[in-house]
């Protein structure tokens, strides 16, 4: 982080402590994940909060294992969505108090570089573990036994998206007070698309059927959002720090 | 044509651009919607299926039409007023965002009123009515963001960026919504049974369309005009204007 942000140089060295890019994200990547391990519960308390409203459905549906098998990909994914909106706030929350956010957009850097270390530490400590922890609960909502593997592939192209997407509203609404009821306003609609294509290969894995289709396309909206969403992250965070 | 858009860079200038174009728009409107509404509602032919229930169709169709319009709108200013950085963009998308979602919002209901004559059920999860219930979302996202920004011009430019955000993802939404409802069910419901309107039933839709049109500018003019001099309250000529009215 010292060799990011170094509030000693003049403007002359300044121009001179531009990084290489894999450096620069690296030092990003690192430094949050850093951050991260130390605060422990900020890992595990969306993955607790996603484990409990899965174990809600049942309770609330019924335990007849048929339906819930049919409902499973569902529940899993909108848990998997309301679970990674929960930990948003962690990305650039605490950095915007206590300052490090500006230091951050006024290095010499790319920022667009910056904002993809960010987010891919942030989906290494929330994406991650839901896609470990969530064959898990698919055993306990008696998922079709040919759905696992479309489970965890649609989980691991989806939720590094979840965090892109997400990585905008948040940038959006970090100067705001009460920024958390907002941001699932402003987020969850756009999580759509991935929660229908998402949803779709699994029933259709369960069927037997080929579900490369659903992943071909989850995959393009993965790409999309990898090379647009840090560009509209970097202008709303010049505006929210303005 | 650099030099002819100049000059309404300026508040001032568009202000009074805005109160000129006021009249127009509202006489329009109400002249087209009178006689719109009234031909609709008392000479044009009733449906030989759907019977007098359709009538609801010259609402909803151009407020279905129009809140995808707006919407497609409000992204080409919040680009101009990002890419230029034109403080007025911000106060015209602050303007129309409202109106975009009660548009949307008067297709939803009037949809589910003509649905439940003809379908016989409030609301299904058909494609078209998921997306526009989207869309509504997406308005709303806008409104919720811009307010809640103390600082006018900071949250006009957030929305700016959300409505930006939100136009590249609404044709998304509007394929996957359409792709996921074939997949989950096969019926579908065709707005109209005949593509092809009878001429006696098409012409008092353009009309009442193109009265929603001016309807929306009147609207949107008045809106704008607000949103001008809340943003330029501090200016000496927006005191000229209050005192000027004051007199009045």
């Amino acid at each position: 982080m010292s060799d990011l942000i170094d509030t000693t140089n003049t403007t002359q060295t300044a121009s001179t402590r531009v990084l290489p890019y894999h450096r620069a994200f690296y030092l990003v990547f690192k430094r949050d994940v850093t951050l991260a391990l130390r605060h422990k519960d900020d890992i595990i308390n969306p993955l607790l909060f996603f484990i409990i409203v899965i174990t809600l459905f049942p309770l609330g549906i019924g335990p007849e294992p048929n339906t819930l098998a049919r409902i499973a990909p569902g529940i899993i994914w909108v848990a998997a969505l309301l679970a990674t909106l929960l930990s948003l706030d962690r990305l650039f929350k605490s950095d915007y108090n206590d300052g490090s956010l500006e230091q951050l957009l006024l290095s010499p850097n790319p920022i667009f570089i910056l904002v993809l270390g960010k987010i891919a530490a942030h989906w290494l400590l929330t994406g991650v573990p839901l896609i470990i922890v969530a064959p898990l609960l698919a055993v306990l909502l008696h998922l079709n036994e040919n759905s696992y593997l479309a489970l965890f592939l649609t989980l691991l192209i989806g939720t590094p998206i979840l965090s892109f997407i997400g990585a905008i509203g948040v940038a959006l609404t970090v100067g705001i007070k009460k920024g958390g009821v907002l941001l699932s306003l402003l987020i969850l609609p756009l999580y759509i698309p991935v929660l229908i294509f998402a949803t779709s290969a699994i029933d259709t894995a369960a069927m037997n059927l080929p579900y490369s289709g659903q992943l071909a396309i989850i995959g393009a909206l993965l790409i999309g959002s990898l090379t647009l969403t840090p560009l509209a992250v970097s202008a709303a965070l010049k505006v929210s720090t303005n | 044509m650099w030099k002819w858009l100049h000059p309404y860079a300026n508040p001032e200038v568009s202000y009074h651009f805005a109160g000129k174009l006021i009249p127009w728009f509202k006489y329009l409107t109400i002249l087209l919607l009178s006689i719109g509404l009234v031909w609709v509602l008392l000479f044009v032919p009733a449906d030989y299926q759907q019977g007098n229930s359709f009538r609801i169709f010259y609402i909803h169709v151009p407020t279905a039409i129009l809140s995808l319009s707006i919407y497609s709108t409000m992204a080409v200013i919040a680009f101009c007023g990002l890419v230029w950085q034109l403080k007025l963009a911000d106060a015209s998308v602050a303007a129309i965002a409202p109106v975009g979602a009660v548009f949307t919002a008067i297709a939803l209901i009037t949809g589910a009123a003509w649905g439940r004559p003809t379908w016989g059920v409030w609301w299904i999860w058909d494609a078209r009515l998921t997306s526009e219930l989207i869309l509504l979302f997406l308005y709303l996202g806008v409104i919720a963001l811009h307010s809640s920004f103390s600082d006018k011009s900071q949250g006009g430019k957030a929305a700016s960026i959300l409505t930006l955000v939100g136009v590249i993802n609404i044709p998304i939404i509007k394929y996957s919504v359409e792709w996921w409802n074939t997949l989950h069910q096969g019926q579908t419901v065709t707005k109209l049974g005949a593509p092809s309107m009878a001429s006696e039933m098409y012409w008092p839709f353009l009309v009442c369309f193109f009265g929603f049109v001016c309807f929306l500018g009147w609207i949107i003019s008045l809106r704008f005009r607000t949103e001008v001099l809340s943003r330029n309250a501090m200016r000496p000529w927006v005191k000229s204007v209050a005192e000027l009215s004051e007199k009045k």
